[in-house]
């Protein structure tokens, strides 16, 4: 399986009319996550998340791919 | 500074009332003569409703304002008489440009979806909207525009409102059984009413700066995150009418608002960002901060609240004065069968509920934009800036950019006055839906758009291949709902033919109507006069149409 790079976000119980929707009330309620909390517990909870996700994909090739991806421009290679 | 535009003045008329010791009772009085006011009182005098206008000051807007009109708005601006002109002067645009940084990192197209008559935003200047507005006010009989008339008490009452006015001449009272307060989101009308308006202020400032100058860039909407000539904040870029150029610098809280407006300030800051030494003049500067909140009903006994004076949303999204006058498409109609008597006061409790709907919409996608555009914090910004970077290789990143969801129509979807579909549909066209536009030909005459042929009263679409195959019996279904309590005028939307007893057919010259109505043969679609679904069935039943018109109307089952 190849890892998928389209747009995804979807609400599967709310009718949405607009596309921007689903990906919007994710993000908001990612940024939410983090309201209180001092830096370590943001770094934290981001772990654990990726964690979770992560599992829930269980495609270790794919998370490999995810990986290298996410490293890309961040080293600057 | 420059001016490109000149402020007209309205002469202050010495009413009559300040000579006489009565009180007069009007029908519908407006507080407030802005883009909503102005709507508002247009929208009831195109339904033969006399309206008073108050309006504290003699001109327009100072300053360019609310600069984005979107389709939504235009399209009902058609039935006020001034989509036209709003067009015609204003700059249409279609594309959204993001930047972050020194890098593009995508572009969006506002209507990626051809044959719809109104752009997906046009760009003008607040007061063109407002004159063009007052010039269509004034041809229509029954508004009595009244200037420099400011509203000093207001006395809420079982059968009438009673107001105060000020003017040059002296102070005098008007009672009216309906006040629409559209006096803006200080509104004084909800102070006195001693009424809340409940929600945040954010802490960020922005300055806006227009600009005069000849520019070649495309018409476009340019926004870019952290950009190297105004590291850390973002910038907005906007096309207007007459070569003025709206540019939008976020400053932070910290920023001191009367020095950043000094053109000393102001100029560089500019020049920085158009990056060479073309010309350029100011036109008009101002620093604001914003709020999102609204009131909790936006009806309250007679008084009814339309506009910023109801719901303020930060100006991301062009959400402001778009929905304000989505807020007087709601109203009017309902107004209108409440004062003639056809429907109960509790029409009107569905203005606020379906507008209260699309307002916390609005607040809440606009809420959304500001916390991606002005991240708090490090790990919203972390976040941000991942997003930013992903965005140049991957698409899903660019659906998540959000530099402002612009403004669209809300979907009544849960709204009491919708009847559940029976029958199965495809497509976006739901009860609660905003009618979708769509070309035809209309061989007795009118516009070549689906639009403009609904928007008055309620209308019955129905479907058909060939318009003189319309049968006898729904023929005279359709006559006895014409001659109803509520009328519903039949429209007949087929590939050719004429309807048989003069019934008004559209030609779906493009197959559009039915590719986005999901028609068939023998469908049919209850209207509302604001243009949103109301009900629709595959086959022509009198009574499932009676049913739901009473619906739409509040009458009771």
């Amino acid at each position: 399986m190849m890892i998928n790079l389209e747009y995804n976000f979807r609400e599967p119980r709310t009718r949405t009319f607009y596309g921007y929707e689903a990906g919007d009330a994710f993000y908001e309620a990612l940024i939410e996550a983090h309201r209180d909390l001092d830096e370590e517990q943001s770094a934290l909870v981001n772990a654990r998340l990726v964690l979770l996700l992560a599992n829930h994909v269980g495609d270790v090739d794919l998370l490999r791919e995810a990986i290298r991806l996410a490293r890309e421009d961040v080293t600057g290679g | 500074m420059l001016k490109t535009y000149q402020y007209p003045k309205f002469p202050f008329v010495r009413p009559a009332e300040l000579d006489s010791p009565q009180t007069r009772h009007v029908p519908v009085i407006v507080v407030g003569a802005g883009p909503v006011g102005l709507s508002a009182a247009i929208d009831l005098a195109q339904r033969n409703i006399p309206v008073v206008v108050l309006d504290e000051d003699d001109t327009v807007s100072i300053g360019s304002r609310g600069v984005c009109y979107a389709k939504r708005a235009l399209e009902i601006l058609d039935r006020y008489g001034v989509g036209e002109r709003v067009v015609q002067k204003g700059v249409s645009w279609n594309v959204g440009r993001t930047f972050f940084r020194d890098e593009e990192v995508f572009r969006f197209n506002l209507v990626p979806e051809p044959d719809h008559h109104r752009p997906g935003m046009v760009n003008l200047q607040q007061y063109y909207l407002e004159e063009y507005l007052i010039e269509r006010a004034r041809e229509l009989p029954n508004i009595d525009l009244r200037w420099k008339s400011t509203v000093i008490g207001v006395t809420p009452g079982e059968d009438a409102v009673t107001v105060r006015v000020e003017t040059p001449a002296g102070a005098y009272a008007l009672s009216c059984d309906w006040l629409i307060a559209a006096d803006g989101a200080r509104s004084p009308i909800r102070r006195m009413l001693g009424l809340d308006i409940e929600g945040k202020i954010f802490m960020d400032r922005f300055l806006i700066a227009d600009v005069v100058m000849k520019a070649d860039f495309p018409p476009e909407r340019w926004f870019w995150f952290d950009p190297p000539f105004h590291p850390g904040q973002s910038v907005l870029l906007h096309r207007q009418a007459d070569d003025v150029w709206r540019i939008d610098f976020q400053l932070g809280w910290d920023a001191d608002p009367e020095e950043e407006k000094k053109p000393e300030r102001v100029i560089p800051r500019i020049r920085a960002m158009l990056g060479d030494d073309r010309e350029f003049e100011l036109e008009w500067v101002s620093v604001y901060t914003f709020q999102c909140r609204r009131m909790k009903r936006f009806n309250h006994g007679r008084v009814l609240f339309v506009g910023d004076a109801a719901h303020q949303v930060s100006p991301f999204g062009a959400r402001g004065a778009n929905s304000g006058i989505q807020d007087v498409d709601n109203l009017g109609w309902k107004l209108e069968l409440v004062m003639q008597g056809k429907a109960p006061a509790a029409l009107l409790d569905t203005y606020s509920d379906e507008r209260t709907y699309a307002a916390d919409e609005n607040i809440r996608n606009s809420t959304r934009s500001t916390d991606f555009i002005t991240p708090k914090g490090n790990v919203s910004k972390t976040f941000r800036n991942a997003v930013l970077g992903l965005a140049r290789h991957h698409p899903f990143a660019r659906g998540l950019v959000n530099s402002g969801r612009l403004s669209v129509p809300s979907f009544y979807v849960d709204s009491p006055l919708n009847t559940p579909d029976a029958d199965a549909f495809a497509g976006r066209m739901v009860p609660g839906a905003p009618m979708d536009d769509a070309p035809v030909s209309a061989p007795g005459g009118g516009s070549p758009w689906l639009l403009p042929h609904f928007g008055q009263g309620f209308r019955l679409m129905i479907a058909l291949d060939d318009a003189a195959a319309l049968d006898a019996a729904t023929a005279e279904g359709l006559a006895a709902l014409r001659r109803g309590a509520i009328p519903a005028e039949p429209i007949v939307v087929a590939r050719e033919g004429a309807a048989p007893g003069g019934i008004e057919t559209l030609h779906d010259v493009k197959g559009r109507v039915r590719e986005r109505y999901d028609l068939q043969p023998g469908t049919v679609y209850l209207i509302r006069p604001d243009q949103h679904v109301a009900a629709r069935w595959r086959r022509f039943d009198p009574t499932a149409i009676e049913a739901a018109l009473r619906r739409a109307s509040v009458q009771g089952a």
